[in-house]
């Protein structure tokens, strides 16, 4: 197969938010910058978001940003590095003024200002009440964010490779990172993408799971190719699962609905979460919510004619409030849920929605494998596990952590690329081989495996065991069975041979990521014998000597899980913030 | 309590076109049997890929926001993630997005679409140094971009226009006209009237017939047409 060659100062792989925020960053300093994407930029997935993004700009009440990066620790259940949330928080406001000055619609207050709303596990004056602080654009801030970064890289000029599917990263022997190889789509004609720096920007693989609220194209295309080029990946066993997908459909509904004053109930009519979070009630912490609405279920108060889910009420809200600030949920449940909730609950249930870990990396974006950064590689975003959001993730944390950290990873590029010499590394042959060969396999492949069976495996596998709650038996079974699947994914079949636009090649290669992606997850989960966050298990239940099962002595550090022998190792949790003092260890309450 | 479900096949008259081996596009008749929790006509899509997986469409959130799944279906275009199979009568006819070229199958090539959204400027321009903090706009200043920021870039209005298949490469079209006023209406922008210039021509803004075919396309319930006719008005009122 032939390959073509094209050489950049960055390479940028995803156009979600994180991407396209870097991308301004690297495009404005002048420097000749590729972006790779396998949709059009404004159909990345960070469109989907809904309920808004973080910043203690205090427009409607007093707030402050070690206050946030307080409720982000203890959301994170400790497992959050302290320096990285403090870089984060601090730098909230100021992103979401950029962001506002790049023409983002935001919402806005009678003086002008930007509209902000509560959302789950955001409190004022360290932990006491919710506070508004998501700054929302209706319920549409993902959409307009997307929308307002790729405005402003058409202003910037940056260069985009739209519809082009990255397949591997590509090193030198010494490790540093060369660059991508990627396939158009629309030919199947495979480049070499040249730079001195390469971000990840690729979003999350929430498609490893059979009910999810992401999208078909979040397949951790990222997280697959770090894995197979030798990178490990961090914290892989945290996934938050959203307390409110539609029934059925998997189609999400923003928390914003719970800010704006939405209430969940049983078949009771009961608004349960009283007792589960006598504070914060509806707004406590996603897992937690999500874990009570579960239990609930399970102890027979569900909703419906199987009982498999509970109701999210907002039939008590002024109908405007709902045409105003939740527009776009009104046509989800009509479209998703047949109910149009100015007249009837809406029928939810926790759904697979954000991966917590991901590539690791400090603040400034740059990989870190061993204690020091991989030379020009960089990660931002869901693929990147920097990690502030450590066990659990709060609402409204991931799209200020794609503009924080698409921005800082950006700035570190510039810097990095400036003190490049001007001559670029010889590309090994070997790299590029071993890219090829994956796709020479798929154009020859006989008798084998069907993608959409296996995946399909692999999904109902994961759901059936890594899901809200484990079980040590269950997730040893995972393990097993996964290893098994994997087999399959090495031996997948298409019978589509086209080189013209062939989405049947574009599924067997994603399922490639994925795969690595369940693995990783499984593999990490099954080894973590506590519970904390996301990650909640039988045998480490709540009790005297380990409140919620979680255990510090033993795991108060992130997971590192290898390909290369399925092998896992660990490494501390970064309690030390930049210039605030550390926030001790508490057991989690809402 | 048992839930029966009837047996629900969805009969298809796709259109197929592979350049890499179809001398010709032609029309494949295909029926598939659907599963109880198949809604949408993208699910039925889906579906039935799994079975030939040489169908070829592009699709990602499927719940109407990112605006990949755009196609012709039974004459009018649409999101297949937003359609009620049921709602369908058979057999179905999906072809590509009229009026741009076909790819493969059910994939257009959009270049021409997004070269006249690039052409209307698609970005805030604001030359004032950025204050500290944000710009301010009053809650009403912000509804006026309701109706217009909401676009999803999915070309169903364009290409559901008779003059922008006449003139792809000269009439910006409704999506670019949207998005050229909704720039107008931001009182952040402060190039109205170049913005206003960049229009005026005989082909740019002025082919709209008010056709309206846009409007009965859209599925964000957008409309492009009043936006044209709001810039068609601050045309007149600046020549007065």
């Amino acid at each position: 197969m032939k390959v073509a060659k094209r050489t950049f100062d960055a390479v940028i792989v995803g156009a979600g938010g994180a991407g396209m925020r870097a991308a301004v960053t690297l495009a404005e300093s002048g420097l000749k910058t590729a972006v790779i994407t396998k949709v059009f930029p404004t159909r990345s997935h960070t469109v989907a978001a809904q309920g808004g993004v973080s910043a203690s700009l205090g427009n409607s009440e007093p707030d402050h940003w070690t206050w946030h990066m307080y409720d982000t620790v203890k959301g994170s259940d400790w497992l959050g590095d302290q320096d990285a949330i403090e870089f984060m928080c601090k730098q909230a406001p100021q992103v979401v003024v950029e962001l506002e000055h790049y023409g983002m619609p935001f919402d806005r207050l009678d003086n002008g200002k930007i509209y902000q709303r509560p959302f789950g596990g955001h409190m004022s004056n360290f932990g006491e009440k919710p506070v508004r602080r998501a700054c929302a654009a209706a319920d549409r801030t993902g959409h307009a964010m997307l929308h307002a970064l790729y405005q402003r890289n058409v202003r910037a000029n940056t260069q985009f490779f739209v519809e082009w599917l990255a397949l591997d990263l590509l090193r030198a022997p010494d490790g540093r990172v060369l660059g991508v190889l990627a396939m158009e789509m629309e030919t199947g004609e495979v480049t070499v993408f040249q730079a001195k720096a390469t971000l990840f920007a690729t979003g999350g693989a929430g498609r490893i799971y059979y009910s999810s609220t992401n999208a078909f194209i979040n397949t951790g295309d990222g997280v697959g190719m770090a894995a197979r080029a030798g990178i490990p990946l961090e914290d892989m066993e945290f996934w938050q699962f959203h307390p409110t997908g539609v029934a059925g459909a998997g189609v999400l509904i923003t928390e914003g609905v719970r800010g704006e004053g939405g209430i969940l109930r049983n078949s009771d009519g009961e608004r349960f979460m009283e007792r589960y979070a006598p504070n914060a009630k509806d707004l406590a912490s996603r897992d937690v919510v999500s874990r009570a609405m579960v239990t609930e279920i399970n102890e027979g108060r569900g909703c419906g004619p199987a009982k498999d889910h509970v109701m999210l009420d907002i039939t008590h809200l002024d109908p405007h409030t709902i045409m105003q600030r939740l527009p776009g949920i009104r046509e989800i449940s009509i479209q998703f849920a047949g109910v149009d909730p100015i007249k009837a609950p809406i029928p939810v249930v926790p759904t697979c929605h954000y991966q917590m870990g991901g590539i690791p990396t400090n603040y400034h974006g740059e990989v870190v494998v061993d204690g020091a950064s991989v030379a020009g590689f960089y990660a931002a975003g869901e693929c990147a596990c920097a990690s502030v959001h450590g066990a659990n993730r709060l609402g409204t944390n991931s799209l200020l952590d794609l503009l924080v950290f698409g921005k800082s990873s950006g700035e570190s590029m510039v810097e990095f690329i400036r003190k490049e010499p001007a001559a670029l590394q010889e590309v090994p042959q070997a790299e590029i081989d071993k890219s090829l060969a994956r796709v020479n396999r798929l154009n020859t492949q006989t008798h084998g495996a069907d993608v959409h069976e296996t995946r399909l495996a692999m999904q109902r596998t994961m759901q059936a065991h890594a899901g809200v709650f484990r079980f040590k038996d269950m997730l040893q079974q995972g393990v097993d069975k996964i290893l098994e699947i994997e087999k399959q994914v090495a031996q997948t079949e298409i019978k589509d041979k086209s080189q013209v636009w062939n989405t049947a090649r574009i599924e067997a290669l994603e399922l490639d990521n994925l795969i690595e992606v369940a693995k990783a997850t499984i593999v990490s989960a099954n080894a973590r014998t506590e519970s904390r966050g996301a990650h909640v298990r039988d045998d480490a239940p709540d009790t005297a000597e380990h409140p919620n099962g979680r255990d510090d002595a033993n795991w108060l550090k992130h997971s590192l899980w290898y390909r290369e022998g399925n092998r896992l190792d660990y490494k501390p949790v970064k309690l030390e913030p930049l210039t605030v003092e550390s926030i001790a260890l508490k057991t989690r309450a809402y | 309590m048992t839930i029966e479900h009837i047996a629900r096949t969805a009969n298809f008259r796709i259109y197929r076109y592979d350049p890499d081996k179809d001398a010709a596009p032609y029309m494949q008749e295909i029926s598939v049997e659907l599963d109880p929790t198949d809604r949408k006509l993208l699910d039925a899509l889906v579906r039935l890929k799994s079975k030939d997986d040489s169908l070829s469409f592009r699709r990602s959130c499927r719940e109407g926001v990112c605006g990949s799944d755009a196609m012709n279906i039974n004459g009018k275009n649409g999101l297949a993630c937003l359609t009620d199979i049921d709602s369908l009568p058979q057999p179905i006819t999906l072809r590509p997005l009229p009026g741009l070229p076909v790819i493969r199958d059910l994939i257009v090539d959009m270049t021409q679409f997004f070269k006249q959204y690039h052409s209307i400027k698609p970005y805030v321009v604001n030359n004032t140094p950025p204050p500290e903090r944000e710009r301010l706009q009053s809650p009403e200043e912000r509804e006026e971009l309701n109706g217009l920021y909401e676009c999803i870039l999915c070309a169903c209005c364009s290409t559901a226009c008779p003059s922008f298949w006449w003139n792809p490469d000269k009439f910006v079209g409704p999506a670019g006209l949207l998005a050229a006023y909704r720039f107008i209406a931001d009182t952040r922008d402060e190039e109205t009237n170049e913005r206003l210039d960049n229009l005026e021509d005989p082909y740019r803004l002025f082919r709209c017939h008010t056709i309206m075919n846009c409007v009965d396309v859209c599925p964000k319930s957008l409309n492009p047409t009043k936006a044209i006719g709001k810039i068609k008005e601050l045309m007149l009122s600046r020549a007065v």
